[in-house]
C-alpha cells in the first residue's frame, strides 16, 4: 500500500499565498518517516490533509492511487498533539473506545490502559493517560497508515518511550506506514528511517 | 554554581511542603487527596532551577502554590519563605505580578478579547515597557504586527513566546516558567531560555518546569527531579550529560535511559496516584533495588557528591 500527496496546495487565507504549495510526497507501507521543520510551516496542516480532515485546494491525496473514502473507517489514522481536544468530554472512556469498532482489545493491556480508567471521564485522566486511549483507538484493524503529530511532546520521557515502543511494535507487526511529526531530532532519528524537512519541499 | 551557596542570596525556600485537596467521595463523605508531600527545594538569586519529572507529579501545582493561586479546596502544610520572610497570602498578593512572575503552562491563560500588546505591557510603566516590548519581541522572533493581534490569531508557538514576553518584561525577581517551550522550534526555544539565562546572570531566580530535559541541561544550574509529588534528586546538569552512572536515584537513571538518544527504554509500571501514595518511597513499587526499609518510610534527603538524593542505597 502507498499513501501519496500529489502536487497538493493548501492555504487558510484566500488573500495570502498558499501555506503548502505544490507538495508531492510518497509514503510506503512498512516505512517510518519523520516530518520536521520550523513551527508555522504547515506540518500539522499536512497531517490533516493526508488523513482526510482537510481537503487540498489543488492536487490530490491518494491511497493506492484512489482518493480517500470520506465514509467508513479511514485507513489513515491521525493522532493529535492535544489528546484532551481529541476526545469527546462528555463520553466515558469506555464509549471513546467503543467508537473504534472492531478494536483488538489486547492492545489496551499492551499500551497500559487500566481497567479502572474505562468508567472515568476524560477530565479525570492526565494527558499521558488520555494519549494512550488516542493511540489505542487509532490502531483499528483497518488502519494502514498512522500519523503521529507531536504525539509525545507533553509526556515525560519514560511515558514517551513506553508509548513509542508499543506503537513501533504494532506498526512493525502489521507492516503499517508511520509518519511522525516532531521537533525533537533525537526522537526522529531514533524512530524513523527517513527524515523530511518541510521547508525544503515546499513551493517547488 | 554549587548548592552550598551563601544563605543571604536565598530567594525562595520551600521546606517540607505538603499540598492536599479536599474532595467529595460520594455525596457527603469528604477526603483529603494529597498531591505533594515532603517537598523541599531552594532557589537562589542568579540560579536557574530546572524541575523535570513525570507528568502528574505536582510540578504545576508547586508553581501555583508559590504564587498563591491554588483553588479554594487546597490545603498547604510546611513553610514557604521568600527572602527569609514567610509567604503569607497577603505577602503573596503583594509580590505577585511585581516580584514574582509566571509563564503559565497553557496558552489559554491569555485574555481572548485583549490585544497582545496590552497583555504584555500591563498597566504599569507603560512608556518604558512599550520600548522593552519591541526589544523582547525582536529577540523572540515575533513580528511587529503581532502586537495588534488577538490570541486566536497566533499559532501555538507564537502564543508561547508571548507568554514568555509577559513574564520577562517586568522587574520580577523570581520567574516561574511552567513548560514554556512546547510548540516552539528549537532555535526559538533556545532563544527563550537564553533570555532566562541572562536574567539569572543579572541576579534573578528562575524556576523552569519542563519535560524537555535536553533543553534544560543547557541552561540550568541545578535540576530537581520530581516523582509523585516529591523531589527524589537534585543534581547539577552535568551529571545528566555524564551518563547514568553519574546520577544518583534509580528514577533519574530510568529517566536517562528513556531519552531517545540514550536507548529509549521505557520502565514498567505507573506512578502511584494521588491519594494512594504510601508512607514509603513513592518509587519503591517500580524500583529494582527496593528493600523492606524503602516500603516503610520515605528516605530523607541527603547530600551525595554534588547533589542531593532521597534514597537509602544510592551511591
Amino acid at each position: 500500500m502507498q499513501l501519496e500527496a500529489n502536487k497538493i496546495c493548501f492555504g487558510y487565507n484566500r488573500k495570502e499565498s498558499y501555506l503548502l504549495n505544490n507538495i508531492s510526497l510518497t509514503f510506503k507501507e512498512g516505512e517510518k518517516v519523520a516530518i520536521v521543520g520550523p513551527s508555522g510551516y504547515g506540518k500539522s496542516t499536512l497531517a490533516k490533509l493526508l488523513s482526510g480532515y482537510l481537503a487540498p485546494v489543488k492536487g490530490r491525496v491518494l491511497l493506492d492511487g484512489k482518493p480517500l473514502n470520506p465514509k467508513g473507517v479511514c485507513p489513515v489514522q491521525l493522532i493529535y498533539q492535544h489528546p484532551e481536544k481529541a476526545i469527546n468530554p462528555r463520553f466515558r472512556m469506555r464509549q471513546v473506545l467503543e467508537e473504534a469498532k472492531g478494536l483488538d482489545l489486547t492492545i489496551l493491556k499492551k499500551i497500559g490502559i487500566e481497567e479502572e480508567w474505562l468508567t472515568r471521564f476524560p477530565r479525570e485522566l492526565s494527558g499521558g493517560e488520555l494519549q494512550r486511549f488516542c493511540v489505542a483507538r487509532a490502531l483499528l484493524p483497518e488502519a494502514r497508515f498512522l500519523i503521529a503529530d507531536e504525539m509525545s511532546t507533553m509526556l515525560d520521557v519514560i511515558t514517551q518511550a513506553g508509548l513509542w515502543n508499543v506503537v513501533l511494535e504494532e506498526v512493525k507487526r502489521r507492516n503499517m506506514g508511520l509518519i511522525v511529526i516532531t521537533h525533537n531530532m533525537h526522537l526522529a532519528t531514533q524512530v524513523c528511517d527517513r527524515i523530511i524537512d518541510i521547508s525544503a519541499i515546499n513551493g517547488f | 554554581m554549587n548548592l552550598n551557596h551563601i544563605k543571604s542570596s536565598t530567594l525562595l525556600e520551600i521546606d517540607n511542603l505538603s499540598l492536599s485537596f479536599q474532595m467529595y467521595k460520594g455525596f457527603v463523605e469528604q477526603q483529603q487527596l494529597e498531591v505533594i508531600s515532603n517537598l523541599s527545594v531552594t532557589v537562589h538569586s542568579g540560579e536557574i532551577l530546572a524541575i523535570v519529572g513525570s507528568s502528574g507529579s505536582g510540578k504545576s501545582l508547586l508553581a501555583h502554590a508559590i504564587l498563591g493561586i491554588l483553588p479554594e479546596n487546597a490545603t498547604i502544610k510546611g513553610t514557604l519563605r521568600y527572602k527569609d520572610r514567610i509567604l503569607t497570602s497577603s505577602y503573596q498578593e503583594e509580590l505577585r505580578g511585581e516580584k514574582l512572575a509566571l509563564v503559565p503552562q497553557s496558552v489559554s491563560y491569555l485574555d481572548p478579547l485583549m490585544k497582545i500588546s496590552g497583555q504584555v505591557i500591563g498597566h504599569k510603566d507603560k512608556s518604558k515597557r512599550k520600548l522593552a516590548l519591541k526589544n523582547i519581541f525582536k529577540r523572540l522572533e515575533l513580528e511587529e504586527k503581532t502586537e495588534n493581534m488577538f490570541p486566536f490569531q497566533l499559532s501555538g508557538g507564537m502564543a508561547r513566546r508571548v507568554l514568555v514576553a509577559t513574564a520577562v518584561i517586568g522587574d520580577a525577581e523570581l520567574i516561574i516558567a511552567d513548560e514554556p517551550t512546547p510548540g516552539m522550534q528549537t532555535d526559538q526555544a533556545l532563544e527563550a531560555l537564553a533570555i532566562f539565562r541572562k536574567l539569572a546572570d543579572e541576579g534573578k531566580g528562575i524556576i523552569l518546569i519542563t519535560h524537555d530535559i535536553d533543553l534544560a541541561l543547557n541552561f540550568a544550574d541545578n535540576v530537581a527531579i520530581f516523582y509523585a509529588g516529591t523531589t527524589l534528586e537534585i543534581t547539577p546538569p552535568k551529571d545528566f550529560l555524564d551518563g547514568e552512572h553519574a546520577l544518583r536515584h534509580p528514577y533519574s537513571k530510568a529517566l536517562y535511559r528513556a531519552m531517545p538518544q540514550n536507548g529509549f527504554t521505557p520502565l514498567a509500571g505507573l506512578q502511584p496516584y494521588a491519594g494512594t501514595i504510601t508512607k514509603g518511597c513513592p518509587f519503591a513499587p517500580r524500583c529494582a533495588e527496593c528493600m523492606e526499609q524503602c516500603k516503610k518510610e520515605i528516605p530523607p534527603m541527603r547530600k551525595l557528591r554534588d547533589g542531593y538524593v532521597r534514597c537509602y542505597y544510592a551511591t
